[in-house]
């Protein structure tokens, strides 16, 4: 399946692979050296990336090009065209976003009492949450604590996350698990019920949890399932194009779009929870990405416009290991859990040269620069470059077999192209994964605007300026259990507000007009543009 | 919506193409010069579709993407995730919309893991006819008949394990001529493996006690007010790390 090029390659990378095995461990950077690794290749600290902000509460704020394009826009459709006195539902919390956060806040919130409504663009259950493969992280084993898992966040976020998140996050990790196993998600155990835990980049315990390569389908199947099986009230294919506030500017529901019948209409709630996911789909830098359809920044649009602060806008995750052959699948994730099995990241001469397990910013500088300065890559019949990931390796380390037992998805993904890992390596390069910042939320998901909770991608601060491998399935759980929790509790304080509307939009306006944004750049976006230049049309309902 | 060729050649196609590289797709019968090496899902895009319905995470993972085809001359019918299926010379295409399907509601902690439970909320298992009719569409290449088989023998680990590729596309059921949902049952069946039959982590109950108890608050609240300094020094030089 390689062509002959390629094969030439995974020669060398064969003939070195036992010494590679011998050499075994490669010792990890120090901060000094990361520090200079980053600076000279990570895609964020390259200036020309990125411009300052010219409205919105982070005026002055530099964040990459084509977040900024969405978040220095107009609204979509005009105000005028929604009646908010006339709402098509009104609950008690509206939820938005149908992914891991989404459903986990609805299904709490509604354990507290709130009458729900969950909105989501595509089906429930499309998301991020559905692609994640590595694992979800939490300290419950003997040798471990939430003390080391938070010192591991910490160091993976430059230390620059938010304590009071990082905290919540590694104390609610082993509940979540817990709650988890409670509705019946398999996790990979032992006959005795032991948690089979590997490590993740930058963990110091292995305490990564996994259900085989499918962890993400399998928490969402489930959590989808419970759902259904609780009646609780949701909408598909339903976009969400604006916010609505009262005259003191507190969140009291959204206006959405039928994406079938292009109906607009509104929904008034007493509290508003985003889980919209992140930017992966605005191909940042022009990487190609690994994250679903709809993951448009679309949350972060609405609640900028309606107030809330952003943190970290100006760093985003690189995944170290996305598909860079075959062309139909560039990409997509590798995920983590490749190189946790053991799989050595090797160059065009077949050697190693990083430990393969550092956090996901260094390795994906690292395979940056292999592949640019000192042109050690491999080069694709397209043109593209990569390295290698040694999956055979896998085989050899953990016994025959072990690649289609821990990495079906995986395998049978390349397997269509004709491509057998457990016997040939696979080709990879960075690819976009995650938006690192986000809505600056509080540990019980509030948001800087009243009434407004944000949980998932879309929140941040947690991670600082770099993810974990397996903490955003985590984070995704512990922040929408609390985000649903509050938004429930809170709602039984609040009454509807005879003035909701769109007060929030004057002074944006006002700011985007100041600042000369040319009126046809609209967001939120809601879908990617993949037609060819002359096929595009914009959506009927925008205008 | 975008320009494009019909069969009848009443239209152009929108570019000069190069021979050779491209092949001919029919989409709703439309026909469509198409780069050969593009899945389904980006040919459609490339002809000028933008999808709402039908894509989902691009990866194989989601299963909103399943495609019915067949191509030029053959009654077969051929199936695939349109976001992993490259496409060929002469595919008649057709998206498959949402599917109505049958699901139980149940309350997971009442339920006991009993070899009658799967029937009992799904008894139309008991006409399945053995046709594999289903295991012949599945993209997954799960033996999907065989865990029916399971199913209706009570074997509930035996169907979570054979199931647990799914990604619910709905194609199984699409074509069971018993009107059986395969992905729901293989759902529950998971679901009651997980919560009944699999053995609980007793070293995550323990850490439960731990933290309810309030063991690790004095050191989270040291951790969350150390500067930067001293959690580098800590992070870079006494944090030891577990071997592999």
């Amino acid at each position: 399946m390689y062509p002959p090029s390629m094969q030439e390659s995974i020669r060398k990378l064969e003939a070195t692979r036992q010494e590679r095995i011998r050499q075994g461990k490669i010792p990890l950077l120090d901060a000094e050296a990361k520090k200079a690794l980053l600076k000279s290749f990570h895609p964020d600290y390259i200036e020309t990336s990125m411009r300052q902000l010219q409205v919105g509460p982070n005026k002055g704020d530099r964040t990459p090009h084509e977040l900024a394009d969405v978040l220095e826009a107009w609204p979509l459709v005009d105000p005028k065209r929604f009646d908010p006195a006339r709402p098509k539902f009104t609950v008690d919390v509206l939820v938005i976003g149908g992914g891991g956060a989404g459903v986990a806040a609805a299904l709490t919130a509604q354990e507290n009492g709130a009458r729900v409504l969950l909105v989501t663009k595509l089906r429930l259950g499309d998301a991020n949450t559905m692609m994640a493969q590595g694992g979800i992280q939490a300290a419950d084993k003997e040798n471990d604590s939430p003390e080391r898992h938070y010192l591991d966040v910490l160091g993976g976020g430059h230390f620059k996350n938010i304590p009071e998140l990082a905290r919540a996050l590694v104390t609610d990790a082993p509940g979540i698990i817990a709650w988890l196993e409670e509705l019946g998600v398999m996790f990979d155990k032992k006959p005795d019920g032991t948690m089979i835990t590997i490590h993740g980049g930058g963990t110091s315990r292995k305490r990564m949890h996994a259900c085989r390569d499918y962890t993400g389908a399998e928490i969402m199947r489930t959590l989808r399932d419970e759902f259904r099986n609780r009646r609780i009230e949701a909408l598909e294919f339903c976009a969400a194009l604006e916010l609505l506030t009262d005259d003191q500017g507190a969140c009291c529901g959204a206006a959405f779009v039928n994406l079938d019948t292009n109906e607009l209409f509104t929904v008034r709630a007493k509290t508003v929870i985003l889980a919209t996911g992140g930017c992966g789909r605005l191909h940042i830098q022009g990487f190609p990405c690994t994250n679903h359809y709809g993951a448009t920044a679309d949350g972060l649009v609405l609640a900028y416009r309606a107030g809330a602060r952003l943190v970290f806008i100006d760093t985003i995750q690189y995944h170290p290991t996305g598909v860079a052959y075959p062309e139909q699948i560039v990409g997509q994730l590798i995920t983590e859990k490749v190189r946790g099995l053991g799989a050595h990241l090797v160059n065009v001469q077949g050697n190693r040269f990083i430990y393969e397990l550092e956090s996901r910013d260094i390795t994906a500088s690292a395979i940056i620069r292999e592949c640019t300065e000192r042109g050690n890559g491999v080069v694709t019949p397209t043109g593209r470059v990569g390295v290698w990931l040694d999956t055979p390796l896998i085989e050899i380390l953990k016994g025959e077999g072990a690649v289609k037992k821990n990495l079906p998805a995986m395998y049978h993904q390349f397997a269509r192209f004709g491509i057998y890992m457990d016997k040939e390596p696979i080709l990879t390069y960075p690819t976009q994964h995650y938006q690192n910042g986000g809505i600056l939320i509080n540990d019980q998901g509030e948001t800087g605007v009243k009434n407004l909770y944000a949980a998932g991608e879309v929140a941040g601060g947690i991670h600082g300026r770099n993810r974990l491998m397996g903490n955003s399935l985590l984070d995704i759980l512990v922040f929408g259990r609390r985000a649903g929790r509050s938004a429930a509790e809170k709602s039984k304080t609040v009454s509807f507000d005879q003035t909701a509307g769109f007060h929030h939009l004057q002074k944006f306006q006002a700011e985007l007009k100041t600042a000369g944004i040319p009126r046809d750049r609209c967001a939120p976006i809601l879908f990617p543009e993949y037609r060819r230049p002359e096929l595009q049309t914009p959506f009927v309902f925008a205008g | 919506m975008a320009k494009r060729t019909s069969r009848t050649g009443k239209k152009k196609p929108v570019e000069a193409q190069p021979a050779g590289e491209f092949v001919t797709i029919y989409v709703m019968g439309e026909a469509y010069q198409v780069p050969k090496e593009l899945t389904i899902m980006k040919a459609m895009e490339y002809a000028g579709y933008r999808f709402i319905r039908g894509c989902g995470c691009r990866g194989g993972f989601c299963g909103a993407c399943g495609t019915v085809y067949r191509t030029r001359d053959s009654y077969k019918l051929k199936v695939g995730l349109a976001c992993q299926t490259v496409v060929e010379d002469g595919m008649y295409l057709t998206q498959i919309p949402f599917y109505p399907a049958n699901k139980k509601e149940y309350d997971i902690s009442q339920l006991q893991p009993d070899t009658q439970v799967l029937v009992r909320h799904y008894p139309e298992l008991m006409r399945c006819i053995a046709c594999n009719s289903c295991t012949k569409i599945c993209p997954q290449d799960i033996d999907v008949m065989g865990y029916i088989q399971a199913a209706i023998r009570g074997d509930i680990a035996r169907v979570a394990d054979m199931s647990f590729d799914c990604i619910m596309c709905g194609l199984c059921a699409s074509r069971c001529p018993a009107e059986i949902v395969h992905y729901n049952v293989a759902l529950l069946a998971r679901r009651l493996y997980g919560a009944k039959i699999a053995p609980r982590a007793s070293h995550l109950v323990r850490r439960l006690e731990e933290i309810n108890s309030g063991k690790f608050e004095p050191g989270l609240d040291r951790l969350t007010r150390m500067s930067e300094a001293e959690l580098s020094r800590l992070y870079y030089q006494e944090r030891d790390i577990e071997p592999e």
